[in-house]
C-alpha cells in the first residue's frame, strides 16, 4: 500500500472541496441538527455542522463519497469547530470528542471503501483543525489591545483533545488550515507535538495552510506569507499551502511566492471565487479548475482542490485537469551555505 | 516547469515580517532597552503598570535600527510571568513593533514559556544552558522546540561559567552535540553567547576577556558553521559606567573585531552605537589597545583619556595645589585621584597627629573612602580608579601597620586579634561575579583578609566554612533574579545555625527594598544591602568596629523596618476558625431598629466632565508625600526639621502645576454613581436587582479567630436579608481622570521627570479626591442617609463618615473579578471610558471604584488569610476553576 509521501513522489494529488456548501443542498431544519438525540437541548443547533457527524452521518457520509467519486484522493473530516473553544457557542463543549471520534470514523468508512475498489489510488482522511472562534493574537476589545479572550494553554489543550479523538477515529493525516491566526495555528501544532510525544505513537504526517486575507499579502494578524511560513516551519510539516479567502485568480501570487520558498511539498484549495452580491460562489467548475492547472503547470503546487462554494463538480473538473502535470519538485535542503 | 530550487540552512527569525540570517547578513542588532535588568527607565515603567510608555520604549529601539528586541522582566518586585504577558500582548497589537522578532529573555524558564505564548513569530530564547545539567538543558530546548523558537546557549555548565578560550568552545561543542543530536535541534537555530566579561577593571586577569571572546568565537564558528554567535555587548565597557563616549567607542571597536571573527548578533543600545570609522582616532587607537589587550598600560591611558572626555571644555591643568592643605585633606584627594606619590610620607605625618595609628584609619582614611563611595555610586568615577583608590589605602595602611602591631604587643587588651576575616561567595545557581571579585580585591586593599569561595556556592559550603574560619562577615553576591530566593535560603540557615556575623548582600540583581523585605527578616544578627564595592568598605569598616557596629546597624535595622513596612504592611500569626464557626459568627444587625434609607433614585447617574477646581479642596496631600518617599503627617512635615524644606519646596511646586492644569484644562474627571435594591440571599451572598435582572455579588468573610464579642465580618453581613423584612439597597460608583497621557509625553520629551512624576501622582489624587466628593455627595444628597453629617477635611479624611466605600480588590473583598459586575452594573465603560485590564486593573491608572454601603454599623476591615473550606465554597459560588480562583484569591490564601 502506497503512503501518502509515495503518491505526492508520482502526481499532484487532490483534497476535496467545501463541506459547508454541500450541507446546505439538504435543507436542513432545527429538527435534522438536533435528531433524535439532542430533541430537547437547551439552545439552538442549526449551524452547527460537525454536530451533523453525530445526528445525520450518512448525509456526511455521502458527502464524502461524492468528494471521493470525483477523484478527491483526500478528504477532509467534518471537524472543522469541533474543539470545546468553539463548541462552546453551543454550549457542546462536553460533546467535541465524540464528534472527531465520528467524523474520523465516518470519513475513514468512505475512504476505505474507495481504496479497495481501486488500490493503485489510495484515499487519505485528513482530520481538519481549524482555526477556532477565539484568537490568541487579536485583542476582542478595540480600547484594551493587551486584552485575550483566550489563554494559549486553552487553546493547546483544546486542540489536543480534538487531536487524541482524531488520531482514535483513524485519520492519516492531521490538516492545520485556514489559519489567520499564527498564534492559534503554533499552539496546533504544540498539541501535535505534545500528543504523540505522550502517546508514543509515530507522528502523523501535518499538512498546514494558512489564509492570506486580502491583496495586502498577510494574515488576518498581520504577518507576511513568508513570515508566516517561518513562524510554523518547526512543525516539520509535509505540506504547507493556502486555502480560503481567495479566490484562483487573486491567489496565484501567493502561492508562487510560496511554492519558491516552502521546503516541503505546496498545497493550494482556494474558494470558488469571490462571493457575489448574495454571498454565493459563482465560480464554475471549468473556471476555477483552469486557474488551478496553469498553477500546475508552472510548478508551484503538490496537492489542490476547494474551499467556500466548490463542489464535487469542482473537484471533478481540477483532477482532470492536473492529473497530467508533473507535481512541483521539492527544493533540495542545503546542509551547508 | 521551473527548475529545482535549494533552500540553504540560515537562521530564519519572524515577527510580522521574516528575518532571514544570511552570510552577508551584516551584523544583528538586538535593541537592549526593553529589559527591566538593564534600563532603569524601563524597569519603571513596568513597575508602574505604564505599559503604554514601556512599549515606545520598544517602538524607539525599532526606528533606532533593532532587527530584534530583547524583553527581560526579571526583577524580583515584578510578577515576571504577568508583566513578560502583559507587555508581549500589547506589542502584537503595535504593528511597528511587532513586525521585527522578539527575543525572550529570562533567568526563569517559566517566565520564556510565558512569553512563548503571547508571539506568533519565530522568536529567540534567551538562554538555556547546561548550568544545571544536561537533563534540564534537554527538556527547555525540547519546549523551546514545540514553539518553533531559536535558542541562545550560555557557554556554561555545571562547572560554571566559561571564560577562557578553551572552555568557551569545549561547552559550545558538548551542547551542539546534545541538541542536534538527541533533540533534534536544527543547528541553524542555536545561537551562543560566548560571555562578554568587562575589561579595563584594573584586574589584570580581565585583561584579555575580550581577545578570548573574539577567538573563541572565530574557533566555535569553523567546527559549527552554521551556528551564531552573540551576546551582551555593554558588559565589555562596564567600568567605564557613566562615560557614555569612551562606552560607545568600546563597543564600535569590539564589535568591529568580533564581527570579522563571526559575531553575528549582540544585544545593544541600538540607538547608540557609533561609527567606527567616525571614532576619533586617538580614542579608537586606545580602545584598540584595551580590546585586544596590546599594552600592559592600555587600561591607565584609556583612563586617563576618558577623564578628559568627561572633562571636555572644562581647562586642565596640573595643579600641586592640594599638597599645601592639611594632611587630613592630602590623604582625602590623594584617595580620591588616586595619587600614590606622596601616600607614604602623608600617611607618617598622620600618624604622628593622631594618638593612636588606627584613628587615622578611622579617621582621614575612612572619610576619603567614604568621598570615592559616593563619587562611585553617583557615576562620577570609574571602577578602576576605586580600585587605584583601594591601592592608595593599602599603601597607607601598610605604613601604619608595624605601629598597630606594635601597640598590639605593648597594651594586647586594647586591641582585637588578628585580621578581620570577610568571606565572599556567588550563591547556588549564579555563575556572575566579576562584581564581587571587585569587592574582594577592594576589601583585600583595605587589609582585610578575603576568603573567596568563588561562584555556584551551595549554603551549606559557605556556612560551614564561615564556621571553620571563624569570619567576621559573610558576603553573598549575585546577578540573577533566582540567586535572591537563594539569598533568602542563606540567612535562614544562619538563623538556625545560630550564626552571628553579619551578612552582606550584593549584587546587580539585589536591592535594599528586596533585602529589607524578604532577607532581613529571616536572620537577627544584621543583613545589609551593598550598593557598590566602593560602599562596602565603608560597611566592612563599620560592622568591624566595636564602636561603631551597634549604632550601624540600628540605623540599618530601622532603615529596612520602615521599608519594610511601606513595601507591605500585614502578615502575624493568627489562628483561625472553620468557615461554618465563622458564618455563625456573622454581624447580625437588629434590622427592627435600623430601616435602611431608600436612595433619592435607583439607577445610574453619570458625571461627565465634573468641576477639577472643585475636586482640589478634596485632595488628600498625605499619599502624594508618600509617593515622594517623604513620610510624615501633612501639613506637620512642611514643618519637619529634616524634610520639611524639600517637602515645602515639593508642595509649593505641585500647587503651582495644579494652578496651570486646571486652568489649561489639561484633565478632566469622568464618573458614574449607581444605586440598586439588594438583600442578602446567601451568608456571603448580595442579590442586586437591576431593571428586573439579578446579579449576585460574592463576598469573603473573616475567617481569623476572634473574641467572643466579635463579629466574622464580611461585606453582605451589612445589607438586610429578605427574612428582615425591610427593603434596602447597595450603591457603586467609579470615577477616573483622563488625558494625562500627552502630557507626560511632553513632559518626557523635556526631560522634566520632576514634573511627570508630580502629575501622575497628582492625577492619582485626583481620583481619590473624586471618590471622596461623590461619596460626600451620595451621603449627604443622594443617598440621603447622612444628609446631617458635618466633617471637617481632616475628618474626611479620617473616615469618620457613615457608610463605606470598599473596592473590588482591597482588603474587604479582594477578589478582583467582582469588579466585571460593578462595571456591567454601571455600565462603566459607556460612562466614564475605563477599562478593565485582564488582570483587572482599571485602565486609565488614575481611576477608583468601590461599592457603597450605608448601614451605621458597616466599616472597613480586612478578610485576612481564608481556609480551604470558604475557599472551595466560594470557588463553587464563583463557578471558577481551583486554578483560577487561586489565582485571584491568592492573597487572602497561605
Amino acid at each position: 500500500m502506497k503512503t501518502i509521501q509515495d503518491c505526492l513522489q508520482e502526481r499532484i494529488l487532490v483534497i476535496d472541496g467545501a463541506m459547508g456548501t454541500m450541507i446546505q443542498r439538504h435543507h436542513l431544519t432545527e429538527a435534522d441538527y438536533r435528531g433524535e438525540r439532542f430533541k430537547d437541548w437547551h439552545s439552538d443547533l442549526k449551524g452547527n455542522n460537525d454536530l451533523l457527524c453525530l445526528t445525520q452521518p450518512a448525509i456526511i457520509k455521502g458527502i464524502h463519497s461524492e468528494y471521493l467519486e470525483a477523484g478527491a484522493d483526500i478528504i477532509e473530516t467534518n471537524t472543522f469547530n469541533a474543539q470545546v473553544v468553539s463548541m462552546a457557542d453551543y454550549h457542546m463543549e462536553s460533546l467535541a470528542y465524540e464528534i472527531n471520534v465520528a467524523a474520523a470514523r465516518i470519513a475513514k468508512e468512505a475512504a476505505a471503501a474507495f481504496t479497495a475498489k481501486n488500490p493503485a489510488k489510495p484515499r487519505f482522511v485528513a482530520g481538519a483543525i481549524g482555526p477556532m472562534n477565539k484568537t490568541l493574537s487579536l485583542s476582542p476589545d478595540v480600547n484594551n489591545p493587551g486584552f485575550r479572550s483566550v489563554s494559549f494553554d486553552e487553546v493547546a489543550n483544546a486542540y489536543y483533545d480534538q487531536i487524541k479523538a482524531l488520531v482514535e477515529g483513524g485519520v492519516d493525516l492531521l490538516l492545520i488550515e485556514t489559519i489567520f491566526d499564527t498564534l492559534n495555528a503554533k499552539a496546533a501544532i504544540f498539541a501535535v507535538k505534545q500528543f504523540f510525544r505522550d502517546s508514543g505513537l509515530p507522528e502523523l504526517p501535518i499538512m498546514i495552510s494558512g489564509t492570506i486575507t486580502d491583496a495586502s499579502g498577510r494574515t488576518l494578524s498581520g504577518q507576511t506569507l513568508e513570515a508566516f511560513y517561518v513562524s510554523v516551519m518547526h512543525a516539520q510539516p509535509l505540506s504547507i499551502g493556502l486555502n480560503c479567502a481567495l479566490g484562483a485568480a487573486d491567489m496565484r501570487s501567493h502561492i508562487e511566492e510560496l511554492s519558491q520558498i516552502a521546503g516541503c511539498y505546496t498545497s493550494a484549495y482556494p474558494n470558488a471565487g469571490l462571493p457575489n452580491a448574495m454571498g454565493e460562489y459563482d465560480e464554475q467548475p471549468h473556471e476555477t479548475a483552469h486557474f488551478i492547472e496553469e498553477w500546475a503547470q508552472q510548478g508551484f503546487v503538490n496537492i489542490v482542490g476547494g474551499c467556500c462554494g466548490t463542489t464535487p463538480d469542482h473537484i471533478r473538473h481540477i483532477a482532470n485537469n492536473v492529473q497530467r502535470c508533473t507535481p512541483r519538485a521539492v527544493p533540495v535542503l542545503e546542509a551547508a551555505y | 516547469m521551473s527548475a529545482v530550487n535549494t533552500i540553504k540552512p540560515y537562521l530564519r527569525l519572524s515577527g510580522l515580517e521574516p528575518l532571514i540570517v544570511r552570510p552577508e547578513t551584516n551584523f544583528i542588532n538586538v535593541g537592549e532597552r526593553t529589559n527591566v535588568t538593564g534600563s532603569k527607565k524601563f524597569a519603571r515603567l513596568i513597575k508602574e503598570n505604564n505599559y503604554e510608555e514601556a512599549l515606545s520604549v520598544a517602538r524607539q529601539q525599532v526606528e533606532s535600527g533593532a532587527q530584534v528586541i530583547d524583553v527581560n522582566m526579571d526583577d524580583a518586585l515584578l510578577e515576571g510571568v504577568q508583566a513578560m504577558t502583559t507587555f508581549l500582548n500589547l506589542v502584537q497589537s503595535e504593528p511597528d513593533i511587532a513586525k521585527i522578532p522578539i527575543m525572550i529573555d529570562s533567568s526563569k524558564f517559566s517566565i520564556i514559556e510565558a512569553g512563548l505564548k503571547c508571539v506568533q513569530g519565530k522568536c529567540i530564547v534567551n538562554s538555556i544552558s547546561m548550568k544545571e545539567g544536561e537533563e534540564k538543558f534537554k527538556r527547555e530546548a525540547i519546549i523551546c522546540k514545540s514553539y518553533g523558537a531559536a535558542v541562545v546557549v550560555m557557554a556554561f555548565d555545571e562547572q560554571g561559567q566559561a571564560d577562557t578560550y578553551q572552555r568557551r568552545i569545549d561547552i559550545c561543542q558538548r551542547a551542539y552535540d546534545i541538541l542536534t543530536k538527541e533533540v533534534g535541534f536544527p543547528p541553524q537555530d542555536i545561537i551562543f553567547d560566548l560571555n562578554i566579561f568587562a575589561i579595563a577593571t584594573g584586574i589584570e586577569e580581565h585583561n584579555n576577556y575580550a581577545v578570548d571572546f573574539i577567538e573563541a568565537t572565530r574557533a566555535v564558528k569553523q567546527r559549527m558553521p552554521l551556528t551564531k554567535i552573540s551576546g551582551g555587548v555593554s558588559n565589555i565597557s562596564f567600568s567605564f559606567r557613566g562615560n557614555e563616549p569612551v562606552r560607545e567607542a568600546m563597543h564600535s571597536v569590539f564589535l568591529y573585531h568580533a564581527i570579522k571573527a563571526g559575531m553575528d548578533m549582540g544585544i545593544v543600545n541600538a540607538g547608540q552605537l557609533v561609527v567606527y570609522d567616525e571614532i576619533e582616532p586617538q580614542l579608537r587607537e586606545l580602545c584598540e589597545d584595551v580590546i585586544l589587550n596590546r599594552h600592559p598600560d592600555a587600561t591607565d591611558k584609556l583612563l586617563a583619556f576618558a577623564e578628559t572626555v568627561k572633562a571636555k571644555g572644562k581647562e586642565v591643568k596640573k595643579d600641586d595645589a592640594w599638597r599645601n592643605t592639611s594632611v587630613q585633606e592630602r590623604l582625602k584627594h590623594a584617595l580620591v585621584n588616586g595619587i600614590t606619590d606622596f601616600i607614604e610620607a602623608d600617611t607618617e605625618e598622620a600618624r604622628q597627629l593622631y594618638s593612636k595609628p588606627l584613628e587615622v584609619i578611622e579617621g582621614p582614611l575612612m572619610d576619603g573612602m567614604n568621598v570615592v563611595g559616593d563619587l562611585f555610586g553617583s557615576g562620577k568615577m570609574f571602577l578602576p580608579q576605586v580600585v587605584k583608590s583601594a591601592r592608595v589605602m593599602k599603601k597607607s595602611v601598610a605604613v601604619l601597620t608595624p605601629y598597630i602591631e606594635e601597640e598590639k604587643r605593648n597594651n594586647p587588651k586594647a586591641q582585637q586579634g588578628g585580621t578581620a576575616k570577610i568571606l565572599l561567595a556567588t550563591v547556588k545557581g549564579d555563575v556572575h561575579d566579576i562584581g564581587k571579585n571587585i569587592v574582594g580585591v577592594v576589601l583585600g586593599c583595605n587589609g582585610y583578609d578575603i576568603i573567596d569561595l568563588g561562584v555556584m556556592v551551595p549554603a551549606d559550603k559557605i556556612l560551614e566554612t564561615a564556621q571553620k574560619e571563624n569570619v567576621d562577615i559573610i558576603g553573598l553576591s549575585g546577578l540573577i533574579t533566582p540567586s535572591l530566593d537563594e539569598m533568602v535560603h542563606v540567612a535562614k540557615e544562619m538563623k538556625r545555625r545560630n550564626m552571628v556575623q553579619p551578612l552582606l548582600i550584593g549584587g546587580a540583581t539585589t536591592s535594599r527594598t528586596h533585602t529589607a523585605v524578604k532577607i532581613a527578616p529571616e536572620y537577627e544578627n544584621g543583613v545589609v544591602h551593598v550598593l557598590d564595592a566602593s560602599r562596602s568598605v565603608t560597611v566592612a569598616g563599620s560592622l568591624l568596629s566595636n564602636d561603631q557596629k551597634p549604632g550601624f546597624l540600628s540605623g540599618v535595622n530601622t532603615e529596612y523596618l520602615k521599608l519594610k513596612e511601606d513595601f507591605a504592611n500585614r502578615k502575624s500569626s493568627k489562628q483561625y476558625i472553620p468557615y461554618k464557626d465563622a458564618k455563625a459568627k456573622a454581624l447580625q444587625p437588629d434590622w427592627t431598629k435600623h430601616r435602611p434609607v431608600k436612595p433619592t433614585f435607583t439607577g445610574i447617574k453619570a458625571f461627565p466632565d465634573f468641576d477639577m477646581a472643585e475636586l482640589r479642596r478634596y485632595i488628600d496631600w498625605g499619599p502624594f508625600f508618600i509617593t515622594w518617599e517623604l513620610g510624615g503627617r501633612f501639613p506637620q512635615l512642611l514643618e519637619d526639621e529634616v524634610i520639611g524644606k524639600e517637602a515645602t519646596k515639593l508642595y509649593n511646586d505641585a500647587n503651582a502645576l495644579l494652578d496651570q492644569m486646571i486652568a489649561e484644562k489639561w484633565l478632566s474627571a469622568h464618573g458614574v454613581v449607581g444605586f440598586w435594591p439588594a438583600g442578602k440571599t446567601g451568608d456571603d451572598s448580595v442579590t442586586v436587582v437591576k431593571d428586573g435582572t439579578p446579579t449576585t455579588l460574592e463576598f469573603l468573610r473573616q475567617q481569623v479567630k476572634k473574641a467572643a464579642d466579635q463579629p466574622n465580618l464580611s461585606l453582605a453581613d451589612f445589607i438586610a436579608p429578605a427574612s428582615a423584612g425591610v427593603e434596602d439597597y447597595i450603591g457603586a460608583f467609579a470615577v477616573t481622570i483622563h488625558g494625562i497621557e500627552p502630557h507626560l509625553q511632553r513632559l518626557e520629551a523635556a526631560h522634566d521627570d520632576y514634573n511627570k512624576i508630580m502629575l501622575q501622582a497628582l492625577a492619582d489624587r485626583f481620583a481619590e479626591a473624586f471618590a471622596e466628593a461623590l461619596h460626600e455627595r451620595v451621603r449627604k444628597d443622594m443617598w440621603g442617609y447622612a444628609s446631617d453629617e458635618i466633617l471637617s477635611k481632616e475628618d474626611l479624611i479620617k473616615e469618620k463618615y457613615l457608610g463605606i466605600r470598599p473596592a473590588p480588590g482591597y482588603p474587604a473583598c479582594p477578589d478582583h473579578t467582582e469588579k466585571y459586575k460593578l462595571f456591567d452594573l454601571l455600565e462603566t465603560t459607556k460612562h466614564t471610558g475605563i477599562t478593565l485590564t485582564e488582570s483587572l486593573a482599571m485602565y486609565p491608572a488614575s481611576s477608583v471604584c468601590g461599592w457603597y454601603f450605608s448601614h451605621p454599623q458597616s466599616q472597613y476591615f480586612g478578610i485576612g488569610k481564608i481556609l480551604d473550606d470558604q475557599f472551595k465554597d466560594y470557588q463553587e459560588r464563583k463557578g471558577m476553576t481551583a486554578d483560577e480562583a487561586e489565582k485571584w484569591l491568592r492573597p487572602v490564601l497561605d
